[in-house]
């Protein structure tokens, strides 16, 4: 049974492994420079100059946002105490 | 310094309300285009985040050696300021080469010079924060130590090879790029003297309320 499948898949087989090197890809032996590349195959700058302003702007106002809020508290403390101190003497 | 604040602040914001504009109209870069507009931002933010390493450094080395509270409470404010655009610099750079690289970081000198010189700044800080009583001497110590790192991180573009474009490019900008540019860097350094001296003045506060502290325990 195996005999027979065989010796009628054989043949098949052998065509199609003969056949392969002239359904293969022509390997590349050069490369050949694009003088102008698709759209979708560059990464757009635009978000990245984007971000990069953002990022300086978001920095920079979230540390005068802590200034404030420590300069704030720094503040109220002070007035306690001066508060305190007048009240004793 | 107080009086200072009102016309650094309107300065400040008349210079970056018209930066954008100044940035907008300068050439494209040949080989990178649009991207490279980060660099008018970027390269200033570099310029702080140097100098205000070199002011930490000389204000502790002040301190330690005359030991003046004066020249300690500007080493912090030069150090939080060395941490703030030094973020800056190591978060718009990464931006700039992931378009003009193909790469977001690269173990390049500059780079790797510039993180260390980033991390001895949070390490100062962090000393200064957890370091406990007589942590600023230690931490002025380490200022020094980051001072000295700057000439390197400096002038490591032209030493070693390198990705990052040479010190170079900015004494030879076309003069469509160079009006912009040291307009940015001059609008930056307006903001620094906003921000030392409104730190500055939060550290002496908090001296005096220190002061006061002591004062009613005397009492």
């Amino acid at each position: 049974m195996l005999r027979q499948l065989f010796a009628r898949c054989a043949p098949v087989v052998f065509l199609l492994l003969a056949a392969a090197p002239l359904l293969a890809q022509e390997p590349q032996n050069e490369f050949v420079p694009l003088s102008e590349v698709p759209r979708t195959e560059q990464i757009p700058a635009a978000p990245f100059v984007f971000v990069a302003y953002a990022i300086v702007w978001l920095a920079v106002l979230f540390y005068v946002w802590t200034l404030w809020r420590r300069q704030g508290r720094v503040e109220r403390e002070l007035q306690d105490l001066q508060h305190k101190m007048g009240s004793r003497s | 310094m107080r009086k200072l604040f009102l016309p650094l602040t309107l300065l400040a914001a008349a210079m970056f309300s018209y930066a954008p504009f100044m940035i907008d109209g300068a050439p494209y870069e040949s080989t990178m285009l649009l991207v490279q507009k980060i660099f008018y931002f970027h390269a200033p933010a570099g310029f702080i985040m140097l100098t205000s390493g070199i002011v930490c450094g000389v204000a502790s080395v002040l301190f330690l050696w005359k030991k003046r509270p004066g020249a300690d409470r500007v080493a912090l404010a030069a150090g939080e300021l060395t941490v703030l655009f030094g973020a800056i610099v190591l978060a718009t750079g990464p931006l700039w080469a992931r378009k003009a690289w193909g790469v977001w970081w690269n173990a390049d000198v500059r780079l790797t010079m510039s993180l260390v010189g980033w991390l001895i700044a949070v390490g100062y800080l962090i000393v200064r924060r957890f370091g406990g009583p007589g942590s600023e001497k230690l931490a002025a110590g380490l200022a020094v130590f980051g001072t000295a790192n700057v000439p390197f991180i400096y002038v490591s573009v032209n030493i070693w090879r390198t990705m990052h474009p040479q010190t170079t490019v900015v004494p030879s900008l076309v003069e469509g790029m160079r009006g912009p540019f040291w307009f940015c860097v001059l609008a930056f350094y307006v903001l620094y003297a906003l921000l030392m001296t409104a730190r500055i003045h939060l550290e002496r506060q908090r001296a005096l309320v220190n002061d006061l502290y002591l004062a009613q325990e005397d009492a």
